[in-house]
Order: structure tokens, then C-alpha cells, then sequence
């Protein structure tokens, strides 16, 4: 609880960091109209025109419901992920034996890309739910997998032996030297497991479904609608700077902050 | 009467016998400390003492209630400050327990600001108060020393050994210490055990009767002369040149 109080507290603080980041967004923005100056609005809208178009967007019923339906086809996929990835992982980095028959299958997995995932999840799975889900899954379960499997092959060996010998019981180690230890290795594989997931739901959409924001993205090209796609485009951007920047970077900030 | 008894232990990694025949007692109120040259067993010999090898052959019998290691290097958690690093082996986690370590730790000598450092702002000598506050905070009946003194100065090397020899006399807590500086030996203990090594054996035993916290340092360097003297010792590190 007092860590949740915490994180509110110093959340204020945390948005007044970004500061710099704002600004280097409006340089990109700054850019990007320059691009808008030089090629015309079919090539590239102006920013203005895009904001517009997505302002347009989000009053509109049918983009709520495909934007819902995109985040929850990732959010099941991800969760999926994170959940069995991080207990396969640690599982496997208990046993030395698993973790060096695991890691040649890792890569093979990981090398595949995600494109051919794709193609043969639809020819298994046909056109719909299944087939993004199990993309989704199969691209980001891999990260969360090797990023557990390191964590539970580097807890410090001296750490663990005097908390030995303290007799401190299975709880309480898992509390003060797993737990945290481990976090180090997850949080990261976790945020870029949910980018990865994010990113193939939509191409996973764009090929095999006809709801969801890939799917829209699929109609806005097929009209030459360059607003709009780059529309959906900013929209599904937003929505990992919103996950990332408002909900887990807090959280990273202060259970890491015995680090620099 | 709580005591550890060391009987006929032997200990080998594979093939080479690290330890033979082992024998000794620690008897409640008592300091031991085994000497020897480094890389010669003591630190094996410790931890099996400490329960944190599995005795292999031969037998320790230990029936001190609560036991505390304190290590060479401090092995602090690096995600939890000087305190909570403190309070760490406490069952409890309120506020009572904390307070109760920032006392200790400002017993040890930290000043008031580090108390909320963690471990990567404190210097190595802060990190060796907070290891001996951590260990002396369950006021263990038993504590292991593993050559906690070797990277410390003069004068945190001093007050950190009174500290021990306070809760010795004062709460007879028996500690087993291992070292290979001998002064430090003869300063700390009741009794001083030389472990030659390849394999470790115990090859002589001095008492010393002087109350320890009465010994200065003319006692020290006189004790410490007269066990450099003698030819078992010269020969155990392997000392070469003669004065």
C-alpha cells in the first residue's frame, strides 16, 4: 500500500522530468510538417491534418469498438505471454539442463519472423481472433522467456548463501533477493514483449481480419485515406506511450531505485 | 551448556582432502580463532562449522540456539538501504524493528544521512559496519567471523573488534573467528588453533589467558613475536626469512 502512495506521490515529479521529452517530440513534429512543405499532402498530411482526422476519429462509435477490440486481442496475447514466458523461464533457469536445451530452440523461434508466424497461423487457424492472438504470442513469449531464464541464472550465489545463514525461510528470500533480483531481468523483457505485442496484433490484423485497427488500417489504404492511416498510426503509438510512460515507468522508477 | 564440537571431520573436494582430522570445542563465553595461510581450508572449515556445507564425513555437534556469519565481504542486498540491510535477518518488519537497527547502526558508527543510502553510496567500511550491525542484531549466542578485518583500517579494525569482545564479556557470546593475521588473533581469542594446509590440519593449539579486554599492546606484539619464534608457525606460512 505504501508503495502504491508513493508511486502517486512522486508521480508529479515524474511527468515534470518530461520535459525534454516534450521538446524533442516537437522537433519531430517540426520535421514532419517541414516533410508535409516538400511533398504534398497525398505523400505525407501535415500534422495538423492528421490530429484532425484522429480527433474525428476517436468521436467516431466504429473506431472506439476496433481500437477496443485491437487492445484486447493484444492484451490477451501479451498477458498470455508474460504469464506463462516468465514462469517457463524461471523454471527453466532453475534446472541447468533445461536452460541449455531451451536457448538453441529459443533463437530458432525468435529468428523466424513474425510475418511467417502469420502466414501459418492462417493457414492454421483460418482469418479471425486465433490466428492474431497466437502471433502475438508466439513473437512476444520468446522475450519474456530468455529475459526469466537470465534472471534465474544470475542470483547471486553469496547472497543467497547468507541469507543462509541467517536461516531466512523461502518466503522471505523470495521477497528480498528473488523478487528483486528477478525484476531487473523481467521488467525490461516485459516492456518490450507488450511493444512487440502491439506491433504484430496490428500487422496480424491488417492480413487476417476485417475488424480492429489493422484491419481499418487495411481499408485506409485501400481508399488512399493517407490521413487517416497516419491517423491510426498516431493512435496506436499513443496508446503504448500511454502504457509505457503513465503505467509502467513509475513503477520501474521506484522499485529500481537503488539503482543510479 | 551450549557448545560446537568439531570431532574427526574430514572434508574433500573430489579427490583432494581439503580438511583431516578436525577436532575441537567452542564452549559458550569462549572466542577461537584458527590461523593459518590463506587458501588453506580455514574458510571451508567455517562454513561447515556454519552449516552452510553439508558435513561429509566426521561429526559437528552444535547446540548454540541462534547464529550469525559475519563475511569477508559484506554481502549486503543492493535494493535495500543501510537499515532495512540491518533489520534484514529481524522476523518482524515494523517500525519497533527499524528503529532498533538505526540504533545499532549508529552504535556502529554510522552518521544519521547514511542510514537511507543504499549499498553503492556507502564506502567499504560503512558496508563492513552495517555487515557486523546485521549479524549483531539478533544478538546471536554464536557468532562466525570470517576474516571480516582484512580490508579495514587501523581504526574501524579497532572499534569494530571491541564491539566483539563487548558482546563476548558482556552477553558471553562465543565466536569463532578465522584470520591469517596473528595479531588480530591474539587480541580476539581465548585460543588460537593453527591449520597448516594441503590438507588442513590443526597442528597446535595456544591459549591465552590475559582477559582480553585488559590485553595492550605491548601484550599483542609480545604474544605475536613469541608465536612468529616458533618454528611450527614459521614452517604453516611457509615464512622463509629470518630475523
Amino acid at each position: 500500500m505504501k508503495f502504491w502512495i508513493k508511486i502517486l506521490k512522486d508521480f508529479p515529479w515524474f511527468l515534470w522530468s518530461g520535459w525534454g521529452s516534450i521538446a524533442s517530440i516537437a522537433l519531430f513534429l517540426a520535421f514532419w510538417d517541414f516533410g508535409n512543405q516538400i511533398y504534398g499532402d497525398l505523400i505525407l498530411p501535415s500534422p495538423y491534418s492528421v490530429f484532425g482526422s484522429l480527433k474525428t476519429l476517436f468521436g467516431d462509435v466504429e473506431f472506439t469498438q476496433n481500437l477496443l477490440l485491437t487492445v484486447k486481442r493484444g492484451l490477451y496475447g501479451t498477458l498470455f505471454s508474460l504469464l506463462f514466458g516468465t514462469i517457463l523461464g524461471l523454471t527453466a533457469g532453475y534446472f541447468a539442463t533445461a536452460s541449455i536445451v531451451s536457448r538453441p530452440i529459443v533463437t530458432i523461434l525468435v529468428g523466424i519472423p513474425p510475418i511467417a508466424w502469420i502466414v501459418l497461423a492462417m493457414i492454421w487457424f483460418g482469418l479471425g481472433d486465433t490466428t492474431v492472438i497466437f502471433t502475438v504470442i508466439v513473437t512476444a513469449l520468446p522475450i519474456v522467456f530468455v529475459g526469466a531464464l537470465q534472471g534465474s541464472r544470475t542470483v547471486e550465489n553469496e547472497l543467497k548463501e547468507m541469507m543462509d545463514s541467517f536461516n531466512i525461510g523461502f518466503f522471505q528470500k523470495t521477497k528480498d533477493l528473488y523478487f528483486p533480483h528477478l525484476f531487473s531481468y523481467l521488467f525490461p523483457a516485459w516492456v518490450s514483449a507488450l511493444g512487440m505485442g502491439w506491433k504484430i496484433v496490428i500487422m496480424a490484423e491488417l492480413l487476417s481480419t476485417h475488424d480492429g485497427i489493422g484491419a481499418s488500417l487495411a481499408v485506409a489504404r485501400s481508399h488512399l485515406d493517407t490521413p487517416l492511416a497516419l491517423a491510426l498510426v498516431a493512435a496506436m503509438v499513443l496508446v503504448l506511450l500511454f502504457v509505457e510512460y503513465v503505467l509502467l515507468e513509475p513503477i520501474k522508477q521506484e522499485v529500481e531505485s537503488w539503482r543510479d | 551448556m551450549e557448545r560446537l564440537k568439531v570431532k574427526d571431520l574430514q572434508f574433500y573436494y573430489g579427490v583432494t582432502q581439503i580438511l583431516k582430522d578436525i577436532n575441537f570445542e567452542l564452549k559458550k563465553g569462549e572466542i577461537k580463532t584458527i590461523v593459518g595461510p590463506s587458501g588453506g581450508g580455514k574458510t571451508t572449515l567455517l562454513r561447515l562449522c556454519a552449516d552452510l556445507l553439508d558435513v561429509t564425513e566426521g561429526e559437528i555437534l552444535n547446540s548454540f540456539k541462534k547464529s550469525a556469519f559475519v563475511f569477508q565481504d559484506a554481502r549486503l542486498l543492493p535494493w535495500k538501504n543501510a537499515v532495512e540491510n540491518i533489520a534484514m535477518p529481524l522476523a518482524k518488519k515494523d517500525k519497533e524493528s527499524l528503529e532498533k537497527a538505526s540504533e545499532l547502526a549508529i552504535r556502529f558508527g554510522l552518521e544519521k544521512e547514511d542510514l537511507v543510502k543504499y549499498p553503492k553510496d556507502l564506502s567499504g567500511g560503512m558496508k563492513q559496519r552495517v555487515n557486523f550491525a546485521r549479524a549483531l542484531i539478533i544478538k546471536p549466542d554464536l557468532l562466525f567471523l570470517d576474516e571480516p578485518f582484512s580490508a579495514l583500517d587501523v581504526g574501524l579494525k579497532e572499534d569494530l573488534q571491541h564491539y566483539i569482545l563487548e558482546a563476548n564479556s558482556e552477553e558471553l557470546m562465543s565466536v569463532l573467528c578465522i584470520t591469517h593475521d596473528l595479531m588480530e588473533a591474539v587480541r580476539l581469542s581465548d585460543s588460537v588453533l593453527l591449520l597448516k594446509s594441503d590438507p588442513g590440519e590443526i597442528v597446535k593449539s595456544y591459549d591465552f589467558t590475559l582477559p582480553k579486554l585488559k590485553r595492550d599492546y605491548t601484550y599483542l606484539f609480545d604474544k605475536t613475536h613469541e608465536l612468529l619464534k616458533e618454528d611450527i608457525v614459521r614452517h604453516t606460512f611457509e615464512i622463509k626469512v629470518s630475523l
